[in-house]
């Protein structure tokens, strides 16, 4: 099947997304995605930000969809073509849901433990607008504890569902879910109960947001001062595939790996996560691949180093002729030598 | 021309020894007995039927896009989760003469080939329910509905199931979810419910108005149902008036009627009370544009505007409105639009399930920017900011909440932005109890 995405062809199986053949192309031509995690089954669809334009639907039936579709769980067709990037109205109602998603959001990153690793930072970063059209309050909500392990804001929850797909798909039971409607829906635990067993912990890796912290974690370091590294161990109940978080010579957070879309492909048992926090329990690989845009990556491995040939080609390009005021000093003048000396 | 409201004021009707009396179930007898499935919905293609909830789908061919997979069962639900506000015809067809629907259930069922069907009522309607389950429990026991029905070897259940008092549990996806007992969220389409409904099996969700007129078609046929009525809009429809007209209530009209008949006649509204002028009518439930009275009585190039699909969205959305579900709100010159606005964008923010972020976030913006303009707090960027909010939920969401909250906001301020305006700039009168503003030179001012 081939389908174009802003005007670059690809070949891709029958039963693909739009998504994932986007994703084939390359970061330039993805749609965002803040709820669609692959790895999860019935994701997606719901924060309407991979909208895209269908401009043809197929090569026997080329008339354009009349709607944006989100790229996430539209099938693609034979022949068909698709704006992203390159669409207008995609770029307009994109920044609309940016606008939507920060509504209820507090913009307090700064103390926000996700910061810089957080989607929907990245995602406004990318698609919106500097300014806000709101003076309204917004919606608050309690923080409150989702078990031993896991901390929930809900005031920075997006509703992504994410959460509530890992923990129907990977755990083996899930005791929370989303309550009441609209903008006053929240996640919450069925009647008070502590979410608690031995996959809950990826419900942590799999927010977007800052709405489920790791509680052994919380507060300890910003991301960017901390060195992540694979290491994996032999683990009975799960890959044991990890990245641990140094700071120093301290593992400070054990989180799944990612791939380069955010998203885990394997998921880790909680003793891995949250027990398992010393340099002796692990065999290590080596420092973990991280984006070079990412704040992660800054002033390590070299990524925003300046590279030494670079000042020298500089200053022999810039070399200017300096006129060298020793010449005319005093001390080089022969007359103005102490007379003691002559 | 009556067809669903026939017998409606009979008393006893909700029996179904008087219900039988006044030719209550021939239908069922006749379709089971001397027609097939296919001729059933023939008839029903045939008769131009289109969905009553709103959308005005031909019932025919939603039937017909029914996947028929071997081995897979098939089901019928009826939508009687009526909450549009402004709408509440079902309602009173089912309390009234619940067997109506029960005969068109039973006909409809066996045309589409589904041995369980269900009725999903809203929950608030606890005594309709009630009427409903004893109505079902008569036909039962006369053998209408059971094993081998009057010997045709066709069988039918048919349950009753409360919804839990969600508007969102109308919408058709949401409606399934919520009859296999989860949460009320619409899903993604496609799978579309024909090939994917209730159970991961197909179904057809229909309109109790729709269902009900099905009976009727099977004894008259088709060409007389589309006998009724006018070019694609044919037979009758439910209307429930309410508001500042004389006789408010439900009417069943035969579609082709000119709106100013409908308000004016004595045969329908009587007319707006006494002493004062037509303002606007929104014409078809909350979620339809509203439109002013030089609008709603005759069309943009200057005919006179009818009771029918085609002639209420006459000039789109510009000039235009829809006939949706019939919920007809008549008000005149003492309403004041930007409260009768906020009243219905705090509903659609109270309704809105919260699954998609702009429906999510966005009625909430509208209903708190609303509510600002209407106590005085408005800025003057504010009418602009709603349009471009309302603009940018339009089309973007899951399910036609998300539309059907947009675009009463747009439609208000498109038709009565000097209403608003006025509200911003003076509110010191706006905010006095009552204060309402008036037009120069509009027809309902003077």
């Amino acid at each position: 099947m081939k389908v174009t995405i802003d005007n670059i062809t690809i070949e891709v199986e029958a039963g693909t997304t739009i998504m994932q053949a986007a994703r084939k192309i390359g970061p330039e031509v993805a749609p965002p995605a803040m709820c669609y995690y692959e790895p999860l089954k019935s994701s997606g669809g719901k924060c309407r930000a991979c909208l895209v334009k269908v401009t043809a639907g197929s090569e026997k039936d080329p008339r354009p969809m009349p709607k944006l579709v989100p790229a996430c769980i539209t099938q693609v067709q034979d022949g068909m073509i698709v704006e992203n990037a390159i669409n207008e109205q995609v770029i307009e109602t994109r920044k609309g849901v940016v606008e939507f998603l920060l509504l209820n959001h507090p913009l307090d990153c700064p103390v926000c433990d996700q910061a810089g690793e957080c989607h929907l930072q990245d995602f406004s970063f990318e698609h919106g607008v500097a300014s806000t059209r709101t003076v309204e309050e917004r919606n608050t909500f309690e923080e409150t504890d989702l078990g031993p392990h896991i901390k929930l804001n809900k005031n920075r929850c997006i509703l992504c569902y994410r959460c509530v797909y890992t923990a129907d798909q990977i755990t083996d039971g899930r005791v929370h879910g989303v309550m009441h409607r609209g903008d006053h829906a929240e996640i919450s635990t069925y009647i008070e109960q502590a979410v608690d067993n031995d996959f809950s912990g990826n419900m942590i890796d799999v927010c977007p947001v800052g709405a489920l912290t790791d509680k052994t974690y919380r507060f300890k370091s910003r991301v960017w001062f901390s060195k992540p590294v694979d290491a994996h161990c032999s683990c009975d109940k799960c890959s044991g595939n990890v990245i641990l978080w140094y700071r120093g010579d301290e593992v400070i957070r054990v989180t799944s790996r990612k791939n380069e879309w955010g998203e885990s492909l394997e998921f880790i048992c909680n003793t891995c996560r949250f027990d398992r926090k010393k340099t002796s329990d692990w065999t290590i690989e080596g420092p973990s691949k991280i984006s070079r845009n990412s704040v992660i990556s800054a002033n390590k491995y070299g990524a925003n180093l300046i590279r030494p040939a670079f000042p020298i080609q500089h200053a022999a390009q810039n070399f200017k002729q300096i006129e060298d005021d020793r010449d005319r000093s005093f001390l080089n003048i022969p007359t103005s030598l102490p007379a003691a000396e002559k | 021309m009556k067809i669903l409201t026939e017998h409606i004021d009979v008393p006893n009707i909700e029996t179904i020894d008087v219900f039988m009396k006044h030719g209550g179930y021939q239908a069922v007898t006749k379709a089971l007995k001397n027609m097939s499935p296919d001729e059933v919905t023939e008839e029903v293609k045939k008769s131009g039927l289109r969905g009553r909830g709103g959308a005005g789908f031909p019932v025919g061919m939603k039937w017909s896009f029914l996947a028929k997979p071997e081995g897979v069962p098939r089901y019928l639900v009826c939508n009687a989760d009526e909450s549009e506000p402004g709408t509440f015809k079902d309602h009173y067809l089912m309390a009234k003469s619940p067997h109506t629907l029960i005969e068109g259930m039973i006909v409809s069922s066996f045309a589409l080939g589904a041995n369980t069907s269900y009725i999903y009522v809203r929950g608030e309607l606890m005594y309709v329910i009630h009427i409903l389950e004893k109505a079902i429990q008569e036909a039962y026991d006369k053998g209408f509905l059971g094993k081998n029905i009057l010997g045709s070897g066709y069988d039918l259940d048919l349950y009753v199931q409360p919804g839990g008092g969600a508007y969102i549990c109308g919408e058709e996806t949401a409606l399934l979810e919520s009859l296999e007992g989860k949460r009320g969220n619409p899903r993604n389409k496609p799978p579309f419910p024909a090939v994917k409904g209730l159970w991961q099996c197909p179904t057809v969700v229909n309109n109790v108005e729709s269902i009900s007129a099905t009976s009727w078609i099977v004894n008259n046929g088709g060409d007389a149902y589309a006998a009724i009525g006018e070019g694609r809009s044919t037979g009758t429809k439910l209307i429930s008036v309410s508001g500042h007209v004389k006789k408010p209530g439900v009417y069943e009209i035969p579609l082709g009627i000119t709106v100013e008949d409908f308000i004016f006649s004595e045969e329908w509204c009587g007319g707006i009370r006494d002493g004062h002028k037509l303002k606007a009518v929104i014409a078809g439930g909350s979620s339809v544009p509203i439109l002013p009275a030089e609008l709603i009585l005759t069309t943009a190039n200057g005919e006179k505007r009818r009771m029918t699909y085609e002639s209420l969205s006459d000039g789109g959305f510009a000039t235009g409105t829809m006939l949706g579900s019939g919920g007809f709100i008549v008000m005149d010159e003492t309403t004041c639009i930007v409260h009768n606005t906020l009243t219905f964008a705090s509903f659609y923010h109270h309704e809105s399930c919260g699954q998609c972020s702009p429906c999510r976030e966005g009625t909430g913006w509208m209903d708190k920017v609303l509510h600002r303009i209407e106590s005085g707090e408005g800025r003057k960027e504010d009418v602009d900011l709603l349009v471009d909010v309302a603009k940018k939920i339009e089309g973007n969401t899951i399910c036609p909440l998300g539309d059907a909250a947009s675009w009463p906001v747009a439609a208000a301020i498109r038709h009565f932005r000097d209403e608003f305006e006025w509200h911003i700039e003076h509110p010191e009168l706006a905010t006095k109890p009552g204060a309402v503003y008036m037009r120069p030179g509009a027809s309902w001012s003077n």
